[in-house]
């Protein structure tokens, strides 16, 4: 059939299997607005109140699904306005198309108004992107845009449409969905490598990231470390992969991680690293990281082996299939004496463990914990929160910890609640500090329009905790710039201002009776928690520091 | 610090060489020669790179281009895999007094004289980098008024190409 490049747009997205789409209207993609109006009962449009929200929203909403998450925002600002969201999907692998729009052709190159040359600036922090030239390459562009997404390591892809391409006519024929591409498994000398590796352990520890999440390889992954009696840890972007309470499961490892993973990582004598990159966070100081362990490395990309610290096997593969070929060739041991480690560094643990009662950080996500169901996605910030809840949030089914790991990214959260909550169907939750929510804290206006239940958790304490504590620590107790509390922000009026309801809270009491009733309603609900702006994320590798130099009390 | 030439082959379209250069730039590698040009087909251009650095990151870097999806393959060409070329145009200040001695060294190295006026001469040699180094190393003696040189175009030895290779 003969369709515009708008319903051509739209058309592909359904066919390729898109049901949501997040984004803004603009000058130069209204066109495809029209065309999501005529299509609107086979795929639904979130106006978010910002261009970022938009991103972050289709960014959470794949990570929660796995699915390819789809923005839209036309050129220019709104094109611009995306760059920190595509940025955040491509540091921590999301399948994300952004498709921009862009002023005609014939304009391009001119300065014209809301001109920007996005794929240009998105060259760096997109996997790949196109620019639409025609109208008969629209359809196969976003298909392939579609597998690039998906295939390998996922990341964000970005379409440019001018705005004629999206008026000109052309045949349209429907296709099925593009698969990714076809998974492989390493070459069987290489398995056979790694397993002689492995078999030769005394001390393994199993250390996955998000890859294992994306290879969907848990089950492999716990049988391997259940053959070989190894401990199990995981970098921030792997927590959810496994349940939190698994008995092999010690944690999240590194620079806030827990101290028995960090420490069974640095002294086991085999790191089986599965779907992780070994970053700064993960490793502190590279010289002194893990010396005594031979590392097994298994990822999609090639690019990740040896990277930043030498990998005695890498195996550039999918890594269920690799596991599936690898765990007949691996020897079944039990490994008393390693054992016998890990329960001490266990017991070390709880020693430094924070057991104050009242409104502490702890104490307030364990409080938050007995209210999670296990399909219930929890959403970040960046900051001390994030940490705390990547330290205490407990998990039992994989895609439901939504945080921003590799970019790093103040007021992902919101939005990414938003497109998590879509994606479950059920009510999520926003963990937040009021550093954090202060950046963008518009996406209010978007939970309530779109009536998107978010349980919002402001863990407010008046100060930019996380960088204060690094002032604390490493800069004379110079608080430069990191005091909120001059800010006066009412943030139960706030969230009434926006249509949402709210209730500040003091106490462990307050907040139990805070979170019945934001579970109980269907509305979006802001609980701002009160806790103490001197609060330290622990334990805590100084950076460039190694497991000698760990922070695991205040006064160290 | 090592000097690599990478050739690298790819889709032939606009934007292909920005993409390709600017993970030189995200890696702080600094290229010292480029040429590009269409091949044997019209789809694919096939791009000659030369750079400083060192070995890992310079895997690190093919590693990081072969995720390219304009990228077809990448080459990495040394003396012993590969013959290559470069051509150099350089100016000379023409004065009877060094006159005869500069055309002694451009016969001895076989360069063309491209154009010859009352001030200057320039001179075309092709030749291998070294040799080309060598010869502005000696015109260093009298006064370059202007060099420009191509950078390196190369070619696998023998009845291999930069096609057969499709993973490092």
């Amino acid at each position: 059939m003969l369709l515009s490049g708008a319903d051509i747009l739209v058309n592909t997205l359904i066919e390729q299997g898109c049901e949501v789409v997040f984004g803004y209207p603009g000058g130069q993609i209204l066109n495809v607005y029209d065309s999501l109006y005529l299509y609107q009962d086979k795929i639904r449009h979130v106006l978010t109140a910002h261009e970022q929200g938009a991103a972050h929203a289709a960014d959470g909403y794949a990570r929660a699904t796995g699915k390819v998450g789809v923005v839209i925002a036309t050129s220019g600002p709104g094109a611009t306005n995306l760059v920190t969201g595509i940025a955040n999907a491509y540091l921590d692998s999301i399948p994300m198309v952004a498709i921009t729009g862009n002023v005609m052709t014939s304009q391009i190159g001119s300065d014209s108004f809301q001109e920007i040359d996005i794929t240009g600036i998105t060259l760096p922090i997109t996997k790949h992107n196109y620019f639409v030239g025609a109208v008969e390459e629209l359809a196969d562009t976003v298909r392939e845009a579609f597998r690039l997404a998906k295939s390998g390591r996922p990341g964000p892809v970005l379409i440019d449409v001018p705005k004629d391409i999206q008026i000109a006519k052309c045949e349209y024929t429907p296709a099925a969905p593009v698969p990714a591409d076809e998974k492989f498994a390493a070459k069987e000398i290489r398995i056979q490598e790694a397993a002689t590796c492995i078999n030769a352990a005394e001390r393994p520890f199993v250390y996955f990231g998000g890859g294992l999440i994306a290879a969907e390889a848990q089950e492999e992954m716990l049988r391997l470390a259940d053959k070989i009696d190894a401990a199990i840890g995981c970098s921030m972007m792997g927590l959810s992969g496994i349940p939190t309470d698994h008995p092999r499961f010690l944690g999240m490892q590194g620079m806030h991680g827990h101290y028995a993973s960090s420490m069974a990582m640095h002294h086991a004598d085999c790191i089986i690293a599965l779907g992780g990159r070994f970053n700064d966070r993960v490793t502190g100081n590279r010289a002194k990281f893990a010396k005594k362990a031979k590392i097994v490395h298994i990822d999609i990309d090639g690019s990740e082996l040896s990277k930043t610290v030498p990998a005695a096997i890498g195996l550039r593969a999918d890594i269920k299939l690799t596991l599936q070929k690898l765990l007949p060739l691996i020897e079944e041991k039990k490994q008393e004496a390693w054992q016998h480690t890990i329960r001490t560094f266990r017991e070390e643990e709880k020693r430094f463990s924070d057991q104050r009662e009242g409104m502490t950080p702890k104490n307030a996500i364990s409080i938050l914990n007995r209210h999670l169901g296990e399909n219930t996605a929890v959403a970040t910030d960046v900051g001390q929160h994030q940490m705390w809840a990547a330290q205490n949030l407990v998990f039992r089914k994989p895609r439901r910890f939504i945080s921003s790991g590799g970019l790093g990214t103040m007021g992902f959260g919101l939005g990414a609640a938003i497109g998590s909550a879509i994606a479950t169907g059920e009510k999520s939750v926003l963990i937040t500090g009021d550093g954090s929510f202060g950046m963008c804290l518009n996406e209010l206006a978007t939970a309530v329009s779109s009536d998107t239940p978010v349980v919002i958790l402001i863990l407010n304490n008046g100060v930019l905790g996380m960088v204060r504590q690094w002032q604390t620590l490493f800069f004379d107790k110079h608080y430069s710039n990191t005091v909120l509390a001059d800010r006066k922000t009412d943030f139960v009026a706030l969230a009434k201002a926006f249509g949402a309801d709210g209730v500040r809270v003091q106490t462990p009491e307050e907040l139990e009776e805070a979170l019945t009733k934001a579970f109980d309603q269907s509305h979006v609900f802001v609980i701002d928690c009160i806790i103490d702006k001197d609060e330290f994320v622990l334990p805590m590798l100084p950076p460039g520091g190694s497991m000698d130099d760990m922070i695991v009390k205040v006064g160290d | 610090m090592e000097r690599y030439t990478i050739a690298v082959l790819v889709s032939n379209k606009f934007g292909v060489l920005n993409r390709v250069t600017s993970m030189f730039r995200r890696r702080q590698f600094n290229i010292s020669a480029l040429t590009v040009s269409e091949t044997e087909s019209a789809d694919t251009s096939r791009i000659t790179v030369t750079f400083d650095g060192e070995e890992l990151k310079k895997q690190q870097l093919i590693n990081q281009l072969y995720k390219l999806p304009d990228v077809c393959s990448i080459r990495e060409l040394t003396t012993e895999n590969s013959v290559s070329s470069e051509l150099l145009l350089i100016k000379m200040q023409n004065d009877p007094a060094t006159r005869d001695d500069i055309r002694t060294a451009a016969d001895a190295f076989g360069a063309k004289t491209m154009d010859y006026s009352r001030d200057s001469i320039v001179y075309l040699l092709t030749a291998e980098s070294r040799k080309i180094d060598d010869f502005i190393h000696l015109m260093l003696d009298y006064k370059i008024l202007e060099i420009c040189r191509t950078g390196i175009v190369s070619l696998e030895k023998g009845a291999d190409t930069i096609r057969q290779v499709t993973n490092l």
